[in-house]
């Protein structure tokens, strides 16, 4: 006996929208969310700019900013993404006695959260300190002296990748079981999944699940300019990310959470709340290749859709809209095609695959999710997020994307795919609620 | 825990108290202290000065030559792991990829990886060589690295820090294909990434899983937080092998290490269908959060601890009175250890008197998260051997702690144990074994699987 999972709340903040409807508004137009680098002086970088969260204050969603006060800036997004979703489900946050029907012991938290930015100043002043350029070598204790004296501790704590979910916690009291986890892209996909196996074997009536993270700071930046991921289109952040055409350079790098509320379908009836769609399908796989690339066959990415597929119990025939992971890197974009082709075989270039990322950005461990809640509203509404930018076709990638235009068309169930770093790939498939 | 059984047949463990599993066991059992001076950089500007540091070893030992060249991209955390899936995998009788020889006899699709890791010290050498040639008027000039301080770092520098990186290169050494994840959940990750590669093998997504956690804290950044966040003992420093001291009434704080723990955990018929030594069965699972305002410190009550200890044993179908061991998280940080004891208490009633509880990290120091899952791999050998270890340096428990604290080795059928962590944030982990029965290891190889 498992429990079917529906989706009973849903709450966002990301580079076009710092809530739902904001941010399906600005998708179906097909805004961008990128500019100017603002969160640090990026002027000399290969990339100088991302998107950004715009305007938001975390202090809005919480009567008791003083618990978050040190709260990183993922955190800080998880915490208005969490207070959006519970409100939506009718879950009672900052209350000791709550009158929602749910016992805390049995509502968790499962996040893809990153890490926290460095305390950049004193992080590279401390270096400087240390460094001794004759020796070409760390004199630790000088290095210590800025350390010791300039850190702050609760700074420092902050960076740990628990720490979104330890606010989480904070915020709705959940007691249930609680996981945080960092598969790089992939990381909320999985969280969402991996709880959503939680519900479904029992072991929790209730999970808060999704993702928080901003790598908008020097060193993430530093990362992934070397690593050449990051798009270089300095003089036109706003067309930057192009995911599956000719002139895709990388993607753009995003920051954000998104947060959606897993619950059991006895819970959800029992609470008459209203169910948003039903997850009824997780494939997760390794490629088990190289660190560096993925695997040229799109190994790894078929397994994980074939396998969300069979948990599905449904084929190929009966997907009617791919959520890419589309991240607009040369790579990503030629082998998620590939392995588009592979598992939907005659309907490949039939079932229209887009990329919400052509608009706001890499959000790394949240983007998962940040898509899964796009799966959602284009079922709510037979929707489909368009893929911006997409005026140079890629000869080789001849799949439908949804070019540059939102579409209407039926949509009863949806694929989010999720492929990160190290080779981790990660599919959910969600469908519109029937009894 | 219901669905398919899962039980242990596999341990590898690198830890302050050797390179194998085997060191781990026997130091323990003669209450051997791993904790010593810091060697891995001079520590003089630091307030503790003590650490766990693992004995040296050569990765490469570990790595199979097809993937020797990868070496170079594996940060000390990396490095751990590798070695500590090593003997996890050899001491199960698994044959992978890695060995390079015929004879896999577990299908790639069919294995899972989940290990607990820290969020990855960068190196702060590599990273100042950088930083040396981006300094205007004595500080650090920001237009330099964005133009060409950066350039100096390796193109891969950043795959060697992401968290998910042991767990993809152990994957790719033994050609795991199956799930991965990677949890991060500090100190309370090792239990966690346990609990759920057990999950995964009951429902069935595989039939075998290497799982447990990695961290290496042996560094300036990880100990400076540690030392700033006050948890880290600083009155001990000359007197390496009194400095940690779990429930002692002069708990002065934690000493931090390094280490990796994997136990390969695998679905019971599997098991014993290709005649693999069973050490132990999981069979239950719990977790929780403490709602401590004070991130890095547990409530007073222990309620998030508690309750996952509640769960582990509820799921385990258990009561706390059946429990013949108890390895807890038990830090040295006197405020923390009381908690948790409050918590145990709390669960087990006057059951307190009877179970032995054996705490570890007096000898291992806190390994992060990879302490839940030495914990464990100890938990599986005591019940495996009947035999569970002395406390060290509890030699007055703190006021307020009434747990049965090992004093001498005690040899005794143990039916079930229970280990337990928590972490700085407050997310908390429980797992419960059980003494595998009814079924005679009869060393037969069968390929069951392919």
């Amino acid at each position: 006996m498992t429990n079917r999972v529906v989706i009973t709340g849903m709450g966002i903040v990301c580079p076009v929208g710092n809530d739902v409807e904001s941010t399906w508004r600005a998708l179906l137009a097909g805004t961008g969310g990128m500019a100017e680098t603002t969160i640090f002086d990026a002027a000399t970088f290969p990339s100088k700019f991302g998107a950004e969260v715009k305007d938001y204050d975390f202090a809005n969603y919480t009567k008791y900013p003083n618990l978050h006060s040190f709260a990183n800036r993922g955190a800080c997004f998880a915490i208005g993404a969490t207070a959006q979703a519970c409100r939506q489900a009718g879950i009672e946050i900052e209350t000791d006695n709550p009158a929602d029907g749910i016992d805390r012991r049995r509502m968790g938290i499962y996040l893809g959260a990153g890490e926290g930015s460095v305390d950049n100043d004193n992080f590279f002043g401390a270096i400087v300190n240390g460094w001794d350029d004759d020796k070409q070598q760390m004199d630790w204790s000088a290095w210590a002296e800025v350390a010791f004296g300039k850190m702050h501790p609760m700074v420092e704590l902050e960076q740990e990748p628990n720490m979104p979910a330890s606010h989480l916690a904070l915020l709705t009291g959940a007691l249930g079981v609680t996981r945080s986890c960092l598969t790089a892209c992939a990381a909320s996909t999985q969280a969402v999944g991996e709880a959503t196996m939680l519900v479904r074997s029992g072991k929790a009536d209730i999970m808060i699940a999704g993702g928080a993270h901003s790598m908008i700071h020097p060193l993430g930046v530093t990362g992934f300019n070397r690593l050449t991921a990051l798009s270089t289109r300095n003089d036109s952040p706003q067309t930057a990310s192009r995911p599956f055409s000719a002139s895709r350079d990388g993607f753009v790098l995003g920051e954000g959470a998104a947060i959606v509320i897993l619950e059991s379908l006895d819970s959800a009836r029992k609470r008459g709340v209203e169910i948003l769609a039903e997850i009824i399908g997780f494939g997760s796989s390794s490629d088990a290749f190289r660190v560096t690339d993925m695997h040229e066959e799109a190994r790894g990415a078929v397994q994980a859709m074939e396998k969300a597929l069979a948990d599905a119990n449904i084929t190929y025939k009966d997907i009617d809209y791919i959520s890419t992971h589309g991240t607009a890197t040369s790579e990503n974009d030629s082998i998620e095609t590939v392995a588009i082709k592979k598992v939907f075989k005659e309907r490949a270039k039939s079932v229209p695959a887009s990329s919400p990322k052509s608009m706001f950005g890499h959000l790394i461990g949240a983007a998962g999710c940040a898509e899964l809640i796009t799966c959602v509203l284009a079922i709510r509404d037979n929707i489909l997020p368009p893929t911006m930018n997409l005026t140079d076709p890629d000869p080789q990638l001849d799949l439908d994307y949804v070019p540059n235009k939102a579409r209407k068309a039926k949509v009863d169930t949806a694929m989010n795919e999720s492929f990160g770093f190290g080779g981790q790939n990660n599919v959910l498939v969600i469908r519109r609620y029937r009894e | 825990m219901k669905g398919r059984r899962v039980v242990i047949t596999g341990l590898g463990a690198i830890s302050p108290l050797g390179l194998t599993a085997d060191d781990l066991w026997s130091g323990l059992m003669s209450a051997r202290c791993g904790i010593d001076f810091i060697k891995a950089f001079d520590p003089a500007g630091f307030s503790c000065k003590l650490a766990g540091e693992a004995p040296e070893f050569k990765v490469q030992k570990y790595v199979p030559k097809s993937y020797r060249k990868a070496v170079k991209l594996m940060s000390r955390d990396i490095e751990l792991s590798v070695v500590a899936a090593d003997e996890a995998v050899r001491s199960s009788g698994l044959v992978t990829k890695a060995t390079e020889q015929a004879g896999v006899n577990i299908s790639p699709w069919r294995m899972a990886i989940n290990l607990g890791a820290g969020v990855i010290s960068c190196d702060l050498v590599e990273l100042a060589f950088a930083v040396a040639k981006s300094i205007t008027d004595g500080r650090f000039d920001i237009h330099k690295w964005g133009s060409d301080g950066l350039e100096n770092l390796t193109p891969i520098w950043l795959l060697k820090y992401l968290p998910n990186m042991p767990a993809c290169h152990v994957g790719i050494i033994h050609d795991i294909q199956g799930p991965s994840n990677t949890l991060t959940c500090g100190e309370a990750s090792g239990h966690l990434a346990i609990s759920e590669a057990a999950e995964i093998i009951s429902r069935g997504d595989a039939d075998a899983a290497l799982a447990g956690g990695c961290e290496a804290k042996v560094n300036p950044i990880i100990m400076l937080r540690q030392c700033l966040l006050k948890r880290a003992t600083s009155p001990s420093n000359d007197n390496p092998d009194a400095a940690c001291r779990p429930f002692d009434a002069n708990a002065q704080g934690c000493v931090f290490g390094e280490g990796a723990g994997v136990v390969v955990l695998e679905e019971l018929d599997s098991a014993v269908g290709r005649g693999a030594k069973i050490y132990a069965e999981v069979v239950g699972t719990g977790s929780s959060n403490n709602l401590s305002g004070a991130y890095e410190h547990q409530e007073a009550s222990g309620a998030g601890i508690q309750i996952a200890i509640e769960t582990a044993l509820a799921d385990a179908g258990i009561s706390p009175a059946q429990l013949d061991l108890i390895i807890p998280h038990g830090t040295g940080i006197l405020a923390d250890d009381l908690a948790e004891a409050t918590a145990i208490q709390k669960v087990l009633g006057p059951a307190i008197r009877d179970v032995p509880v054996w705490p570890t990290k007096s000898m291992l120091s806190n390994t992060g998260a990879a302490s839940g899952a030495l914990d464990l791999i100890a938990a599986a050998r005591a019940v495996d051997e009947g035999k569970i270890g002395a406390a060290k340096n509890c030699d007055n428990k703190a006021p307020g702690c009434e747990l049965n604290i090992t004093e001498q080795i005690l040899e005794k059928d143990i039916r079930f144990a229970l280990c337990c962590s928590y972490t700085f944030g407050g997310q908390t982990a429980a797992v419960v074994l059980k003494s595998f029965d009814g079924f005679a290891p009869n060393n037969q190889k069968v390929n069951m699987l392919y």
